[in-house]
């Protein structure tokens, strides 16, 4: 049924090509660390959805009054590193479901991992700024 | 990339219509995929009109009918039809199951056949196993000790070690369940699929097996195991009720617990 002149020959037996390049001896920190910050997500998003509401309408200073406190600046701070390294370990497992040639599959994991990386490096400064300089 | 479309060879075209005897009062229409490798046409679609009441309860039942009094060209996989080879699993009414097992009475309207999903077609309904095979071979489902087993009796367990084997030693390796895995539809090159997974994980459980260390080593990769994501389709589908996506939870358990 395939277009067998656009595919190689392949000679190799079954079992070679099933077995492949072994094991990685991986996946499980990555799999337990999505799972970790899916959990930590779960009370963070909520305080800080709960804290928005509460602070809609209030003035400017307010707002820096509240992310000012050192309570509040860590727990705004884990909310965005879990939120994006939650983010790239996903869209990690979603590339690696639907790009199934190795190069293209490589550029666009690395293309994520840096626009991931840097938004949450902008998230990061932007609470540090609020909090520190107001 | 996957693929949401067929390619233009492999889109299924309406084919022939067998009409049922006349006279027949309970006429159920089975619409089966057809497709052969030697006439080089697209697959299609061809509709046998079956007098159920000239037929046994089973799908199976209606396919050797079909084969022994419509058209014998129509090519299947059977053989003990209780449920217990595995020969017959095809794609009934959209699920992946045993023909010998599904009764033609639970499916409403139209009986629609289609060989197991997303896999190379021989012919007909029976679909190249030959990767599922070797994934299977590559798990090495078989005892593996390195003390040696007594002289003069077998290898013993206790009651509850053997139980721990209950729900895994029942698969009959039909393929239902891993064909039904999308992950496996989109990876199937490199992911086990539950199938596998299953059978790898019924030797980690053995406690006559003194390899469960490189049973885990073999199976830890981002491929191999990882691209399970609890879509369960695997433990929805299969014919003898059995549970692929718990027994590769506890295989990843286990990694977690030899990291803790």
């Amino acid at each position: 049924m395939a277009d067998k002149a656009a595919s190689p020959v392949i000679m190799r037996s079954m079992l070679g090509q099933v077995r492949g390049l072994g094991s990685a001896k991986a996946g499980t920190a990555h799999w337990w660390a999505q799972r970790m910050t899916a959990v930590a997500l779960v009370p963070l998003t909520l305080w800080f959805v709960c804290a928005v509401i509460r602070l809609a309408g209030l003035p400017r200073a307010a707002v820096v009054d509240w992310a000012a406190s050192p309570l509040t600046a860590t727990l705004l701070v884990a909310l965005v590193l879990a939120t994006f390294h939650h983010l790239q370990l996903g869209l990690q497992v979603v590339m690696e479901d639907y790009i199934h040639r190795d190069r293209p599959r490589m550029l666009w994991l690395l293309v994520m991992k840096a626009a991931a990386a840097l938004l949450g490096l902008a998230a990061l400064i932007a609470v540090l700024k609020l909090a520190f300089t107001g | 990339m996957a693929e949401f479309t067929l390619p233009a060879n492999s889109k299924v075209q309406p084919g022939n219509t067998y009409k049922a005897p006349a006279g027949a009062k309970r006429v159920r229409s089975f619409k089966i995929y057809r497709w052969s490798p030697d006439d080089g046409k697209n697959p299609s679609t061809d509709t046998y009109e079956i007098d159920l009441d000239a037929c046994g309860p089973m799908v199976l039942d209606a396919l050797i009918k079909i084969k022994n009094e419509v058209d014998t060209t129509l090519t299947f996989r059977r053989s003990c039809r209780e449920g217990i080879c595995g020969s017959c699993a095809m794609n009934i009414d959209g699920t992946n199951t045993l023909a010998c097992l599904k009764p033609i009475d639970d499916v409403k309207g139209d009986v629609k056949i289609h060989p197991l999903p997303h896999m190379p077609v021989v012919k007909d309904l029976v679909p190249d196993l030959s990767q599922a095979y070797a994934q299977l071979r590559s798990i090495e489902p078989w005892l593996k000790s390195d003390t040696p087993a007594p002289p003069d009796s077998e290898r013993l367990q206790s009651k509850d070690e053997r139980a721990k084997l209950d729900g895994m030693w029942e698969c009959i390796l039909c393929f239902c369940c891993t064909t039904a895995c999308p992950s496996y539809w989109w990876n199937g090159d490199r992911y086990l699929g539950p199938a596998v997974l299953l059978a790898a994980y019924r030797w980690i459980a053995d406690s006559r097996d003194e390899h469960t260390g490189e049973r885990l080593d073999a199976l830890e990769d981002p491929f191999k195991l990882y691209r399970c994501h609890t879509i369960m389709n695997c433990t929805q589908t299969c014919p003898k009720g059995l549970n692929p996506a718990k027994a590769i939870a506890q295989i990843k358990t286990l990694m977690l617990e030899r990291q803790v």
